[in-house]
């Protein structure tokens, strides 16, 4: 079988390049974590890999906004070998069918960017800005998944239990239309839930104040995906905040279901 | 064309940063009416050729929730708008970010000029805007503010913030035949922080005829620089050179004289070379006191390097930027070690008055508040955004520290033991490799911190000694470094702190001999620096390195890729000398004996006496349960979570035990535990122990016990106790007596009984200290002689590791049935403790260490705690028995039935001294019943099972006399703890 490769880009103030690699690797795939400078400068290229990641960070510290720089990165700088912009080197990795995961800072900029919901990719139809506490906030919450969603990363997982650390993380739309859109095509994959598992506004299972609690979105294809929450902080059960708390709890931690349904997929159309 | 751009919500959308803004002006400005209403906009200023409006938006703006405007105001629907923006030459880290955006787009470079506006709705007078754009919005050392009303708004012009120097760089020859009292005035109005004497022996060494013949060889004249004054007079400052911790003391105690030569050498550095010695094989130490950081074996192939600094003088100032600068700048401690490591976690300690002072505030200080706040996010910022977890910390509460809040950050990194097939640890460099540095731009930042922090905080104390951290800029940088290191692209590696170029080269000249730098050569912020200041700018973000001739190209390859800037600024020599050259001439040429060896020791005179007091009965309170939630809100005692939450404490994926545990993630742990090697279930422990409350009794026992206090909270959740070594960081009020200083010889003898206790003790632990810092002048001096001095404090910071983290262990209950043992035996020690505090009170009775039997007690849990007999430790500390019960009561959510007559107490102890007392090396912990003999077995008479968890909500306590003296839910406990910083 294909050696599934994944790629984690870095640089610019990405933080979390190092666990996210842990886990495209512990999933079974080979991850090489990439500076984006090594991109632009033309000596990697992100076609030499099936599964491109974004990880969470600080991406020009936020200063204008959480991932706006990075926006302006992706669609303005171009990469020296090809001369094309970053913007279309993805459009292009889009097209072949691969596959793109945005955590935290990662899922900003894959907002910013207009990649997510996409139709039409390029423009910024969604957003994620400050809590409604206006604070960075680092707490674990309960998260319940669209079953109906055509995400490829979250198939037969019905809830997680993960970590969010952000400070700019509320959901919110350009729209009514776009809105229905995320709702009638069940982009919205991922929902901040309560101890029942159902979708909340309450704080603080919803730790934003995002709109309809949602947590993570997909594009229609279901191979592009974003989430707030960080599945690569929880690989391992001592991750878990009340692993002291249980017995024969499984040594894999469960943030890793994302990146094994990832790499199962990528394994079956590679 | 000059821009003045705007940016707000759209109407209709909620405005969380508003929101915010209007809590903590009431925090700070209790009497804001409560209807007024408080949006925010970010103001964009530049000046340039024309931009298009697309270009505008698709910089500044997110279009699904903000609108734009261009040169006029967004709204006039406001009755008070606050502009606030940083002062010429501030760092501006949107600014920058800014320009970048900018040069992506239109590929020009434009400076810009971040600020941001506060729109006020609500009637208040413009007296009251005023109040709260001094108060709480703005601080007027770095910042400046405007304030207009609606019908103002509409004549707003740009404000640029440029930096305008009226004179020219140049150097200045500077006569030292002068009276002494005319050197006093010299040291004071340069900020040299040097005495006569030290200024005397500079005299002397100029009039050498030897080193005058080479002045003249070099084309100087007889008389010193600036430059080379300056660099003297930081490299000689107390920050740099510890000159009171290596000084010549006579010290008197009850009669007796002892004369100690050096406390660092005596208690110190004896102390972990003693150790080291009898470890021998099992020597974990690596690289001790010589370095930015100590560094011990993790394990075979990886090392741990670790450095804790203060950062309390910037902090009292501006204490965002203090705060920002104070973690950005330890993280290149760590980072600039050995040929450099991977950051792997913060800690964070903060010690301030209460943040609810009422009373008048001296001349310039800011309100505990704001310091707080300021602080927090100060440390949130350079954390977060460095991605580095902030695991660990304390906050402390105390007055005293009204004048100056001490910041403690410290951080540690992981390094391979051999990088390239050579120890990581150590430094080498070759006459004729090339200074190179690397990161940010030098400015007017931070000029004389080092000098400026070796004096006590007057009012006219310089404002030009703030700086604010810029942590990208240092990420981008040690991205490119960690590269270039495994790439073997450079040979040594230090950071720039205090005392900037001059510290960083000059020390690392030491290495090989000599170094000659242009100080003509590093990129500056903006032009007019002259010479001097080019050398002791301690702008931020900066490394230095020794790079050599083969290897410079590569090197300055991937620097440019990276988006780095690195600049050759000069070349290590093998000369002897200092030497530094502008514009092709010599302006610094000092003997690096001289400049590192020159600095004459001082002579201080210590006495110690034992203060009369008189022990108070301790109070009984007529309710024990209102008493205990009384304790439990105190400042010293209740949740830190508020502050906790804003730390990313689980960045890098290693996260073990998290600083908030327990059932509902809020129970307060007791050490943090990560797994730096993801592939390895190996853990790093990391603690902390501080009680500067004792040190109104005796030094000697507030360090044993901050101490002890850092250890069993290792030891509580698992860390190995042959692993272990620990950092001091020493912050103390001036301990050298002077007319304003009349008390000093009892402060330094404060200061002897500490380091005593440290050598004693660590020695008793096996425990080596590997790094630490000192502080010395805490203290604020006011008109009319008011003066706030800090309690002598001392941090301990200790880091070690565990074998298998998966066998770590938290505080709180876990299983009702759970047998609840107390291992060690309880005093009636309740002096400065925080019960007799409640009431104002102190007593002599502080409690004392006994290290050796504490040492026994930590081997016998650490076993217990590898067989997996226990499910909960917790430490006795702030509050006693009764505090600790109740957090691992509440944090499990499940209560627990307590008897007090099964305490093991010595002498005759009632109720009230039992819950209460502080006896250190005392620990709880929680037994399945199975494991019950197991237990016992391993402490013999040195434990005592005094309850058990039940299934019901509440906390049962038991007197001796079989009364049942506390019946309360948990719920109220936890709320009462939970309520006092929920801010």
């Amino acid at each position: 079988m294909a050696q599934i490769k994944a790629l984690v880009i870095t640089g610019y103030g990405t933080n979390c390049e190092m666990e996210m690699a842990y886990a495209c690797r512990y999933a079974g795939a080979s991850c090489d974590i990439v500076h984006l400078s090594d991109i632009i400068g033309g000596t990697h290229s992100i076609h030499d890999y099936h599964f491109l990641n974004l990880a969470g960070g600080f991406l020009d510290g936020d200063d204008l906004g959480s991932a706006q720089v990075e926006s302006v990165r992706i669609k303005h700088a171009r990469i020296i070998s090809s001369g094309k912009t970053l913007f279309e080197e993805i459009m292009g990795f889009i097209e072949n069918g691969k596959i793109i995961l945005g955590v935290c800072n990662g899922f900003q900029a894959l907002v910013k960017t207009g990649l997510l919901p996409g139709n039409p990719f390029g423009r910024r139809r969604v957003s994620l800005t400050f809590n409604d506490s206006a604070k960075f906030e680092d707490r674990w919450v309960t998260l319940a998944v669209n079953q109906k969603s055509p995400c490829i990363f979250t198939r037969s997982i019905e809830r997680l239990f993960l970590p969010v650390r952000h400070g700019e993380g509320k959901f919110i739309c350009d729209n009514d239309e776009t809105l229905k859109e995320i709702k009638d095509k069940d982009l919205g994959t991922l929902y901040y839930a309560d101890d029942a598992f159902n979708p909340t506004l309450e704080y603080p299972y919803n730790p934003n104040g995002s709109i309809e609690s949602i947590a993570g979105i997909c594009d229609e294809t279901g191979r592009i995906f974003g989430l707030m929450p960080h599945p690569e902080a929880c690989t391992h059960k001592t991750n878990h905040p009340c692993w002291t708390r249980m017995e024969n709890m499984p040594e894999k931690g469960e943030g890793m279901a994302l990146f094994d349904n990832a790499i199962q997929y990528l394994k079956n159309i590679v | 064309m000059t821009y003045r751009i705007e940016v707000g919500l759209k109407p209709g959308l909620f405005d969380a940063r508003g929101q915010r803004t209007k809590r903590q002006i009431i925090h700070a400005f209790a009497n804001l009416p409560e209807e007024t209403q408080i949006s925010c906009t970010d103001i964009y200023t530049l000046d340039s050729e024309y931009l298009s409006s697309e270009c505008i938006e698709e910089a500044f703006c997110d279009p699904v929730i903000q609108d734009v405007a261009v040169n006029s105001p967004l709204t006039t629907d406001f009755a008070w708008y606050i502009e606030v923006g940083f002062k010429p030459g501030v760092t501006d880290n949107v600014g920058h970010s800014a320009q970048y955006a900018l040069k992506l787009i239109t590929g020009r470079d434009i400076r810009v000029f971040s600020a941001r506006a506060y729109l006020l709705k609500g009637s208040l007078s413009r007296e009251t805007v005023l109040n709260i754009a001094q108060e709480c919005l703005a601080n007027s050392l770095i910042q400046y503010y405007r304030i207009f009303d609606s019908t103002e708004i509409s004549g707003i012009e740009p404000y640029i913030p440029a930096v305008t120097i009226d004179h020219s760089p140049r150097v200045q020859e500077i006569s030292l035949a002068l009276s002494d009292n005319e050197l006093a005035a010299l040291s004071a109005e340069r900020t040299l922080a040097l005495n006569i004497n030290e200024i005397k022996t500079i005299s002397k060494y100029l009039s050498d005829p030897q080193i005058q013949q080479q002045r003249t060889a070099m084309g100087m004249g007889m008389m010193i620089t600036d430059v080379e004054l300056e660099c003297l007079a930081q490299t000689w400052s107390e920050h740099c050179k510890h000159k009171i911790f290596n000084a010549d003391i006579t010290y008197e105690e009850a009669g007796s004289t002892e004369k100690i030569s050096s406390l660092f050498k005596s208690y110190i550095q004896r102390s972990t070379k003693e150790i080291r010695e009898n470890a021998g094989q099992n020597d974990i130490c690596v690289s001790v006191f010589t370095d930015n950081a100590g560094v011990i074996k993790f394990n075979k192939e990886y090392n741990l390097v670790f450095k804790v600094e203060t950062h309390n003088s910037p902090s009292a100032l501006d204490p965002y930027g203090g705060a920002l600068t104070g973690i950005v700048g330890v993280n290149r401690d760590p980072f600039g070690t050995g040929m450099g490591s991977k950051l792997i976690f913060n800690t964070d300690v903060f010690c301030f008055a209460n943040p609810f002072y009422s009373e008048k505030l001296p001349p310039k200080i800011l309100h505990p508040i704001r310091i707080f706040e300021g602080v927090r996010e100060g440390v949130e910022h350079g954390g977060n955004k460095s991605g580095i977890p902030t695991v660990n910390g304390c906050l402390v509460f105390d007055d005293r520290y009204l004048g100056k809040p001490l910041v403690y950050c410290g951080t540690a990194g992981i390094m391979p033991a051999e990088i390239n097939g050579k120890p990581s640890h150590e430094k080498h460099i070759i006459a004729g490799d090339l200074v190179v540095m690397s990161g940010g731009r030098i400015g007017k930042d931070g000029i004389h911190g080092a000098t400026f922090s070796s004096e006590e905080f007057h009012e006219s104390s310089p404002t030009s000694a703030v700086q604010i951290g810029d942590p990208i800029t240092q990420k981008k940088l040690t991205d490119f470094l960690l590269r270039a290191r495994d790439k073997g692209l450079y040979r040594a590696i230090t950071d720039n702190g205090a005392g900037g170029l001059s510290s960083s080269v000059g020390e690392m000249a030491q290495i090989c001999g000599g170094c000659r730098i242009d100080l003509d050569k590093p990129p500056l912020k903006y032009q007019g620096l002259s010479p001097w200041e080019v050398l002791l700018s301690e702008a931020q973000e900066r490394m230095t390195l020794a790079v050599s001739k083969n290897m410079i190209e590569e090197f300055l390859a991937l620097s440019r890729q990276m988006d780095v800037e690195s600049t050759i600024i000069g070349e290590f020599t093998d000369s002897g000398y200092f030497h530094c050259t502008y514009e092709d001439r010599t302006v610094a040429y000092l003997s690096l004996d001289f400049l590192h060896n020159g600095l004459p020791e001082m002579q201080l005179y210590a006495r110690w006496e034992e203060k009369e007091r008189v022990d108070p009965p301790t109070p009984v309170p007529d309710n024990h349960r209102t008493k205990l939630e009384e304790m439990l809100s105190r400042l010293n005692v209740c949740s830190k979570e508020y502050v906790v939450r804003q730390y990313d404490h689980e960045v890098q994926g290693g996260s073990v035990i998290k600083p908030l545990v327990g059932k509902s993630c809020d129970g307060p742990s007791d050490a943090a535990v990560v797994r730096p090697i993801l592939e390895s279930n190996e853990g790093v422990v990391v603690s902390n122990g501080i009680i500067p409350r004792y040190s109104d009794i005796d030094t000697y026992h507030m360090t044993a016990c901050a101490l002890d206090e850092a250890l069993r909270n290792y030891i509580c959740v698992g860390g190995d106790p042959n692993h272990w070594a620990c950092l001091d960081n020493f912050c103390w009020c001036d301990p050298i007596t002077s007319e304003r200083n009349p008390d000093g010889a009892y402060k330094l003898a404060q200061l002897v009984r500490s380091n005593k206790s440290l050598y004693e003790n660590t020695k008793i632990y096996n425990c080596p200290l590997i790094s630490g810092k000192d502080s010395m002048k805490n203290d604020y001096i006011g008109p009319g002689g008011i003066k706030i001095s800090i309690p002598p404090t001392i941090l301990i910071s200790v880091i070690g590791r565990m074998e298998d983290a998966r066998k770590a262990v938290t505080m709180d209950i876990k299983k009702p049935g759970d047998l609840i043992y107390l291992l060690g035996t309880t005093k009636r020690e309740l002096g400065a403790s925080e019960y007799l505090a409640s009431y104002g009170l102190a007593s002599t009775c502080v409690p004392k260490v006994d290290a050796h039997k504490a040492l026994k007690r930590y081997q016998g849990l650490h076993r217990a705690i590898m067989k997996g007999l226990v499910s909960a430790a917790h430490d006795i500390s702030d509050g006693g028995l009764a505090v600790s019960l109740a957090e691992m009561a509440f944090a499990g959510d499940l209560g627990i039935k307590v008897d007090l007559g099964r305490v093991q107490s010595q002498g005759a102890m009632n109720d009230t001294e039992i819950l209460y007392s502080e006896t250190q090396s005392r620990i709880l912990i929680a037994v399945s019943p199975e494991h019950a003999s197991e237990i016992e077995d391993i402490f013999q008479e040195d434990i005592r099972r005094i309850g058990h968890s039940i299934i019901q909500n509440s906390m049962i306590i038991t007197g001796q006399d079989d009364a049942v003296i506390i019946d309360h839910d948990l719920n109220s406990l936890k709320l009462a703890w939970k309520s006092t910083l929920d801010l």
